[in-house]
Parts: C-alpha cells; sequence; structure tokens
C-alpha cells in the first residue's frame, strides 16, 4: 500500500484566550491516500475548521500547537517546516476554497489577476501566459464569457459564480490536495449541487486529494469515500462513507444522523434531538465529550476518555465509544 | 372547512433602488386557516422574507389586502394597527441579533406587554416567569442574564418567548433555525411544534431548507422571483411536484444516504435573473427544462389541479 499523502498522528491545536487554553483540536489522527476524497463532518465549534487552517498554517499568533503534533505531507513535516518552505507548499501541495466567497476574494482586484497570482509567484509564469491560462481556468469552473469575467471586480459576480472564481483559483496551481471548507454553505441548494458537481470532477479528472469540510451529513452521503467525525476537538468516528452510514457505531453519530429532518418521513413528526449542547472547551468534560449529552452513558464515559477501536466487520471503521451501537440492530427495534 | 384566519390578495412590495423600482414581491395571494402552517419556500431573492415582513407590516407594502380575522392590515391606521400587533408576532433568523444585547431577559419577554399595557409588573413578572418555563429555560438563571450569555439555540428560545407572550394567533417564523447547528434544530423544531398546539397557533414559516419544511408544514407555496409556482399540501407538492422548479428544488437536496448517487439538479444552470427587469411570461422560463414560446409570450395564471393545490404553469408535470 502506498504511503497515505497526508497523515495527521495526534494533532493538537490550543488557543489562548482570557478565559484560558481552548482545546479547540484535541488529539487528532487521520491519514488520507491521494486521490481520495474525506468528509470532516461537525457541528460549529467541533474543531473542523480550526483543523483545516492547522493543515494549511493559517492559524492566529495566539494559536499554539502542543508538542506531540504531526502533519506529514507527502512525506514532509509541515509542523518543523520554516515558514519559507511552508509557502511553497500552499498553493501547488495544498490549495484552500473558504465558506464565504464574499469575504475570501480580493475586492480591489480583477479577478483574472487573482486567479494567476499564485502562478506568477509559484511558477514565475508570464503575465500574458498566466491570462491565458486563468481564462482556460474560468472556462473549466463554468463561468459563462470567461474573456470578458476575467478583467472584472468580484461585487460583479454572484455568490456560486465567486465560489467557482475561489475554485479556479486553488486549481491554478494544480494542488496534490485540496481543502474545501464549507464550500456550498453560504449558497442556495440549487447551486451547491453544481459546485460540489464541480469539486468531484476536478478531483476525479486531476487525481486531486480532497478534503471536504461540511456539517450537513447529506454532502458528505453522496461524494465522499471516507468519512471522519468530529466533535468537541476530537474525531469520533471515521470510516468509509457506507460503513459509516449502514454500521454507525458511535453514540454522536447516530444521534446527528437522527435528528436530520427527512424529506420521505410524514410531517410533524416528532425529531429526535440531542438535549443539551456541546461542551466547553475550556474545561471539557474528563471522560466521553459527548457523555454529558448522550443517552447510553455511565460513570465510566464520564470518567474515561474512550480510545479509538476498530469496528469488527471493516478494520478501516473506527470510533470513540465505551457503549458503542450495535450494528446488526436497526432502528425499529430500539424504538 | 375551518376558518380562515389571514387572507393575502395581490399583495406588492416594491423598494426603490438606484437601478429602478424592484419588485421582490408581484401580486401573491394566499389563505391561511386557524391551526395550519403554511411555508414558504425558494431561493435567496425569491421575495419569502418580504412577503413575511409584508404581512408583519414592516415595511407596509406598496398595495394588496392582507386581512387578519376580518381586519385589514394595510388599511389600518397606526394606533389600529398598534392594537392589532398583539395578535401577530415574528421570530427571525439571527437568535442573537433579534435580541437587544444590553436588556436583560426579563425585560426583553416582558416588554410587549408593557407596550399593550397589559398587567402590573408583578403579573408581568409570572407570566415572564412561566413562559420562560415553557420554552424549556430555567428561569431562575436565565431571567437577570443578557443575551450573549446564551448559545444560539437558546437566544432562539427566548425569541419564542418574546413572540408568545401576547398569546398571538398567528406566528410569523422567518427561518428560525437556519442558524443552527443540526442537534439544536431539532430542539428548536420540536419546542415550536409543541408551541403550536399549547397556544392554539397558526404558522407562517419562511425556509430555504425542504426537509426541515417537510417536517414542520400543512401546506407549502414554493416561491421564484417574487411570484408564486405551486401552492398544496405538503404530502402531493413532495410526492408529485406539479411546477418544474418545486420539481429542480426537490432534485438539489442532498439525501443522508450514501447508496443515494447525487442526481443532476433538473435545472438550467445559470444565476436567478434580475428582479429590475425579470423575464417576460413566466419567471422560470430561462432555467426551466420544459419551457416553450407560451412561456415567454403569456404569464402563467395561477390554476387549481384536481387534487386540491394550484399551480402557475403551462406545461405542468402532473394533472396537465
Amino acid at each position: 500500500m502506498a504511503a497515505p499523502l497526508l497523515e495527521l498522528t495526534n494533532v493538537s491545536t490550543h488557543f489562548h484566550s482570557p478565559a484560558g487554553r481552548v482545546r479547540a483540536v484535541d488529539g487528532v489522527s487521520v491519514s488520507l491516500e491521494a486521490g481520495q476524497t474525506l468528509g470532516l463532518v461537525g457541528e460549529s465549534g467541533s474543531g473542523k475548521s480550526v483543523l483545516a487552517r492547522t493543515i494549511m498554517g493559517l492559524l492566529p499568533s495566539y494559536a499554539e500547537i502542543p508538542e506531540g503534533s504531526a502533519i506529514t505531507f507527502d512525506g514532509q513535516n509541515l509542523l518543523t517546516m520554516d515558514r519559507k518552505a511552508r509557502r511553497a507548499i500552499s498553493g501547488p501541495g495544498i490549495g484552500m476554497i473558504f465558506q464565504d466567497p464574499m469575504t475570501s476574494l480580493n475586492p480591489v482586484m480583477k479577478i483574472g489577476q487573482q486567479v494567476y497570482e499564485g502562478m506568477r509567484h509559484h511558477f514565475g509564469t508570464s503575465k500574458a501566459a498566466g491570462r491565458q491560462r486563468a481564462i482556460e481556468l474560468l472556462t473549466e469552473v463554468g463561468i459563462p464569457q470567461p474573456d470578458v469575467r476575467i478583467d472584472q471586480f468580484p461585487h460583479q459576480l454572484s455568490g456560486g459564480m465567486r465560489q467557482r472564481v475561489a475554485i479556479a483559483i486553488a486549481l491554478a496551481c494544480e494542488p496534490k490536495l485540496l481543502i474545501a471548507d464549507e464550500p456550498t454553505t453560504a449558497l442556495d441548494v440549487t447551486v451547491q449541487s453544481g459546485i460540489l458537481d464541480l469539486l468531484q470532477r476536478e478531483q476525479r479528472d486531476r487525481g486531486m486529494t480532497l478534503i471536504l469540510i461540511t456539517h450537513d451529513l447529506g454532502v458528505v452521503a453522496g461524494r465522499c469515500d471516507q468519512v471522519a467525525v468530529m466533535y468537541a476537538g476530537g474525531i469520533v468516528e471515521t470510516g468509509s462513507t457506507r460503513s459509516l452510514f449502514a454500521r454507525t457505531r458511535m453514540r454522536y453519530t447516530q444521534a446527528l444522523l437522527d435528528s436530520i429532518p427527512r424529506l420521505d418521513r410524514p410531517p410533524h413528526e416528532r425529531l429526535k434531538s440531542i438535549g443539551g449542547r456541546p461542551p466547553n472547551l475550556i474545561t471539557p468534560p474528563p471522560g466521553c465529550r459527548f457523555a454529558p449529552r448522550c443517552a447510553f452513558s455511565d460513570a465510566q464515559c464520564e470518567s474515561a476518555i474512550p480510545p479509538m477501536q476498530a469496528d469488527e466487520a471493516d478494520a478501516t471503521h473506527s470510533f470513540a465509544c465505551w457503549h458503542p451501537r450495535d450494528p446488526e440492530q436497526t432502528a425499529e427495534e430500539v424504538a | 372547512m375551518s376558518q380562515v384566519l389571514l387572507d393575502v390578495r395581490d399583495l406588492v412590495v416594491e423598494f426603490p433602488t438606484r437601478k429602478g423600482l424592484v419588485q421582490a414581491v408581484s401580486g401573491v395571494t394566499f389563505e391561511l386557516r386557524r391551526g395550519e402552517t403554511l411555508a414558504l419556500v425558494g431561493e435567496s431573492g425569491c421575495g419569502k422574507s418580504t412577503t413575511a415582513r409584508a404581512v408583519m407590516q414592516l415595511p407596509r407594502p406598496t398595495s394588496g389586502q392582507i386581512v387578519l380575522d376580518g381586519d385589514d392590515l394595510v388599511a389600518a391606521g397606526k394606533r389600529d394597527l398598534r392594537r392589532l400587533r398583539r395578535r401577530f408576532q415574528m421570530i427571525f433568523q439571527n437568535p442573537i441579533a433579534s435580541l437587544n444585547p444590553r436588556k436583560r431577559i426579563s425585560e426583553i419577554i416582558e416588554k410587549p406587554l408593557k407596550i399593550a399595557g397589559l398587567m402590573d409588573a408583578e403579573k408581568r413578572r409570572q407570566a415572564v416567569e412561566e413562559l420562560l418555563e415553557t420554552v424549556g429555560l430555567d428561569p431562575a438563571v436565565a431571567m437577570d442574564k443578557r443575551p450573549h450569555e446564551f448559545s444560539g439555540g437558546q437566544c432562539q428560545r427566548i425569541s419564542i418567548a418574546r413572540a408568545l407572550i401576547l398569546e398571538p394567533d398567528l406566528l410569523i417564523c422567518d427561518e428560525p433555525v437556519s442558524a443552527l447547528d443540526v442537534s439544536i434544530q431539532a430542539q428548536i423544531l420540536n419546542l415550536l411544534e409543541d408551541m403550536k398546539q399549547r397556544y392554539d397557533l397558526t404558522m407562517l414559516f419562511i425556509s430555504h431548507d425542504l426537509a426541515v419544511v417537510r417536517n414542520v408544514a400543512d401546506r407549502v407555496a414554493v416561491m421564484y422571483l417574487g411570484r408564486f409556482c405551486e401552492v398544496g399540501t405538503s404530502e402531493s407538492l413532495f410526492d408529485s411536484p406539479a411546477h418544474p422548479y418545486t420539481r429542480a428544488l426537490l432534485s438539489a437536496i442532498p439525501v443522508p444516504d450514501p447508496t443515494v448517487t447525487p442526481k443532476p439538479i433538473e435545472m438550467i444552470q445559470g444565476d436567478l435573473p434580475s428582479p429590475i427587469s425579470p423575464p417576460s411570461g413566466c419567471r422560470f422560463r430561462t432555467r426551466c427544462p420544459v419551457a416553450s414560446e407560451r412561456c415567454a409570450a403569456e404569464v402563467p395564471e395561477m390554476r387549481d389541479l384536481p387534487d386540491g393545490r394550484a399551480v402557475a404553469c403551462h406545461h405542468p408535470l402532473v394533472g396537465a
């Protein structure tokens, strides 16, 4: 088996705040092979965006990555690199797309320039060649009249079009890994599927590796090979998409799936909500972080952190739970 | 048939802009029967929130009739409107921004009672405490705190309490769960359902999320560029959409099941046309896969289908 393109080992990111140390990401280990799509799912504050920024090296100055964390990308440890070497990786190595296409683009720079800026920086591409390539990229991401759009500013485009431009910018340097942080959350559903289709197509055509960060399990289900579910700074369950949905083990993953309103359910059906809210990350609960909200928790859950363990049927599927769900049991039996 | 509580006829809302007049809502007509939940769905910019705000008289609509239980809100004078406002209240999308950050929770919730001139201070306090309990917050803890000390979900509970303290007949919910996480969203949807039973509420529910709408609504109205495309019971509309736009919206929803491969959306990709100069005839025709010449020439009128729903389309997908 080939070495993974990206391997995170015990990665933590802490923020210093006046109230204390916030453990935004706490001991995350995950690996991703080249050409795969990983869906990183979690609610707000679960640490998924901070994890993405940690990989990208885009953390604010008050962030700290404790000793013992390692991020290996393409054989190199990103955390021990100097700034210059790290910078050379952003772009041709790892590209990123952000949630809000209104604010992630430069409002006073023409679109074309934003697309070829990275190529000029990394490869010394000439202006004329960069412009030509920008038109090709804008065409590829589905922007009509690219030769006109290239000289326009972001405010002249709709939200969906801006996100396509952001994708073109990220693709310009041919990254091996693309991190898309909630790329469709700010967009309408009808625009969402177009953007997701585009990302999927580019991923396939370029053999690119993709991390798709989302809070929407529906987005992950149809489009990712592998899923990692985050809760309160840690990964609580990960595995192949099929196995994770079909043999859900961790109680939080199941509760999250149960709380989604579904089109195939009758109107006014009572939703199975999760009581309470996610814990404070300055003083997280000592045991399982989901224990205070979990219907199955006991004394062990409250005192000891459950280790990641492999699912019996599928070794690539693992979860952190003291009282995992029996995957053979159907929903009807529980009710 | 149950009694009509809200009757909206030919509602038009226009806004002046530098580029000309924008008609955000172009002649919308609907009824809301007592005790039912009607959902307005559509993409951003379709006029669903503007319609809701027009019912609230915030701002007052350009033309049309909005009759709440016999009283025309559009024709009502300022004083009458203030008296009538007790009967229709609203909750908003951003629960934190919709609460005054400088006021205590007790002050926020009792304010409507004070404005309406109801009850003395002691009674008001009691009413606030009871309602906080009802919406799932501990009055002893919450009363003297300010909004920033609560999470988004808790702030939405406070907004719901503020809207319900006057025991309104009509509750307008503008994207009440869009800003919340899935696990919290389910709590608030369940709470709204409980409150609807307890206070005999009639609800106008605005959302862009069709799965949420499926859960809360009895009837659904689909809007596109300021007009209604289709209105019907939630079963009929979700099971067999009659308007191509309804079908497109439904096909775009990601299903949380890996065995379902995402299907291409049944709509021509492209941007929403400008509401300043909407397409002639049917406004959806520029993105509609079944549009014909007739669609460009003639505005489709709302017409009833045999199963009781209404659709504005020259080529409906069912019951043609």
